[in-house]
């Protein structure tokens, strides 16, 4: 493996990512991302000089909604999805400001 | 000799679109729903939820790019703009960060130093974040997603203005066009419009620039411009002492007129912005493109020039009135029902301006009709109540919008057009005030005006005063 990541590479990928990670799950994160990283090098050896950066993989565009109102008030299914409920509102831990 | 320092400022600009419907779903945009009740599973981030854009959002944004001389990328796409806070329940943000719609384009503003042009750098759509309630008594933080997924654009200027004055100007300028196209009302006190102030300082001459700060939390003009004072001034008084600006994003306290640190650089967040998979590029063609070229309104400068030779009204009624949409669009529906542009324009310039001022609203914050407005003036105009008495009844109308005919009838303020009760009422205030009729004979001229107060006062100010005078005179004379 070419790549090889930083023990420093992944504790700040785990922030990033609000992950925690074990000490094995770690090691093997970093052979994962290592070899992910070595594919890029190999694609990275085609000559792409002049080629468009790719945007989308399905050749479609301009996917419209008009503006016109089509949802209702859904707060009780809605709010089934979170944490915590009050007030009508989803309740999380707190935020600092 | 104290260094010479300049101040080099940019701002970024969102606009919340007035669209009917969120940016990506069929949700409400209205404001003043109760929490969560303008929600779905696209806005509220749920897995396998599938955005679909807003046609209306890009015709906004190419509409405001084409008013700042910018130009339109004809081939865009979304980014997804990555960071945990419970206000943006995705995890990421839906923004444009490779291809934003508008590119290099800048507007006009003049100041008292000149005319200079404010470059922008680019426009962006993107979505708004919901809003976060801490709750003390819980000790936790509740989310309304309401606001979530509310199309916004953000503009983004060059680093070109130098000082408060230029600053304003420039948000002045940018919201007038952003209002007369319709694409928003713009109420920075309901953060419609929202500005990020980046600033740094170098001394005069310096060719690099400083360490730029960026300053959050600012919604009022005033504020804005007590903000960039305090701001320069601190970076100014570190350089003095000889310390560093930090780069970083500081909270303003308008009612303390001091900022703090939110957040320095070294704690920035990495965004790892990749484009969005579930949103398909936008192509703009040329056709699309004329058609909304061809549907921009008629703008300001225009206006003026059409009211100079359709309306007769002074250069300076014209600079004032076409200054907001709002006040605009009510003189010109106003003249439509009473043809009577002057009078019209008398309304707004003196009683309206005065109103405004005195319970500190802005010309967008105007609830009379164009309607009521021109009932009044025809009331006036038919001497059915006169001048003193449409002042009264105009601050009802200023106020609750009532229908100043019905109102008029209802407090029984119609002027009393009966000569004959008049000269009556007349009579017996002369014979009460003989030293005044004397004064009079003696060359007083302000006996007279005495007598028509007390004659008004007696009429419960419901007379004509020209007729008054008119009596009056006779009755003296005789």
């Amino acid at each position: 493996m070419a790549n090889i990541i930083s023990d420093e590479t992944i504790e700040y990928v785990g922030i990033l990512a609000k992950l925690d990670l074990s000490s094995e799950q770690i090691e093997q994160a970093k052979k994962d991302m290592g070899s992910m990283l070595d594919y890029i090098d190999k694609l990275n050896e085609l000559d792409t000089e002049g080629v468009e950066p790719m945007s989308h993989v399905f050749p479609v565009q301009n996917v419209f909604r008009q503006d016109v109102v089509t949802n209702g008030d859904n707060r009780e299914q809605i709010l089934k999805n979170a944490p915590g409920e009050k007030d009508g509102m989803f309740m999380v831990p707190r935020t600092v400001e | 000799m104290a260094k010479q320092y300049e101040t080099v400022i940019g701002l970024e600009v969102h606009v919340e679109l007035a669209t009917k419907t969120k940016i990506f779903c069929g949700c409400s945009t209205e404001f003043g729903g109760a929490p969560n009740t303008h929600t779905c599973p696209v806005c509220t981030g749920m897995p396998g939820s599938l955005p679909v854009l807003n046609k209306q959002v890009v015709e906004y944004a190419i509409a405001v790019g084409l008013a700042t001389n910018c130009s339109i990328t004809r081939y865009c796409k979304f980014d997804r703009k990555n960071y945990f806070y419970p206000d943006n329940p995705q995890n990421y943000q839906i923004s444009q960060l490779y291809l934003p719609i508008c590119r290099n384009g800048g507007v006009e503003i003049e100041t008292e130093t000149g005319k200079k042009v404010v470059g922008i750098h680019e426009i962006h759509m993107e979505e708004d974040a919901g809003k976060l309630i801490h709750d003390e008594w819980e000790n936790c933080s509740l989310v309304d997603y309401n606001r979530s997924g509310v199309p916004l654009i953000e503009i983004v200027s060059e680093p070109d203005m130098r000082s408060a004055e230029e600053v304003i100007a420039y948000l002045e300028k940018l919201r007038l066009i952003i209002q007369y196209l319709g694409a928003s009302d713009c109420k920075l006190q309901e953060g419609s419009m929202r500005a990020d102030v980046n600033l740094s300082v170098r001394e005069v001459g310096a060719k690099e620039f400083g360490t730029r700060t960026e300053m959050k939390n600012l919604n009022s003009f005033k504020a804005i411009a007590r903000a960039i004072e305090g701001e320069k001034n601190r970076q100014i008084d570190l350089l003095n002492e000889g310390k560093k600006v930090i780069q970083e994003t500081r909270r303003w306290d308008d009612t303390k007129e001091t900022s703090y640190a939110m957040r320095s650089k070294e704690d920035a967040q990495d965004y790892r912005y990749f484009p969005d998979p579930d949103l398909v590029p936008v192509r703009i063609s040329d056709e699309w493109l004329e058609e909304i070229k061809a549907n921009q309104p008629e703008f300001r400068t225009e206006k003026m020039l059409r009211y100079k030779e359709e309306y007769d009204i002074p250069d300076y009624d014209i600079d004032i009135i076409t200054n907001s949409k709002h006040l605009a669009d009510i003189f010109e529906a106003t003249v439509a029902i009473c043809n009577q542009p002057k009078k019209v324009s008398n309304w707004l310039m003196v009683e309206t301006m005065r109103l405004l001022k005195e319970h500190e609203m802005e010309p967008e914050d105007i609830v009379f009709s164009p309607e009521n407005l021109a009932k009044l003036i025809l009331l006036v105009e038919n001497k059915a109540i006169n001048s003193t008495v449409a002042k009264e009844v105009f601050e009802v109308v200023f106020d609750k919008d009532i229908d100043p005919e019905a109102y008029v009838e209802e407090k029984g303020l119609k002027t009393v057009n009966d000569q004959g009760a008049l000269r009556k009422t007349i009579e017996y205030i002369v014979e009460a005030n003989q030293q005044s009729v004397e004064d009079y004979h003696n060359g007083k001229q302000k006996a007279m005006g005495f007598l028509v107060g007390q004659t008004m006062k007696a009429m419960q100010g419901k007379a004509d005063p020209a007729m008054v005078n008119r009596i009056l005179k006779e009755i003296l004379e005789s």
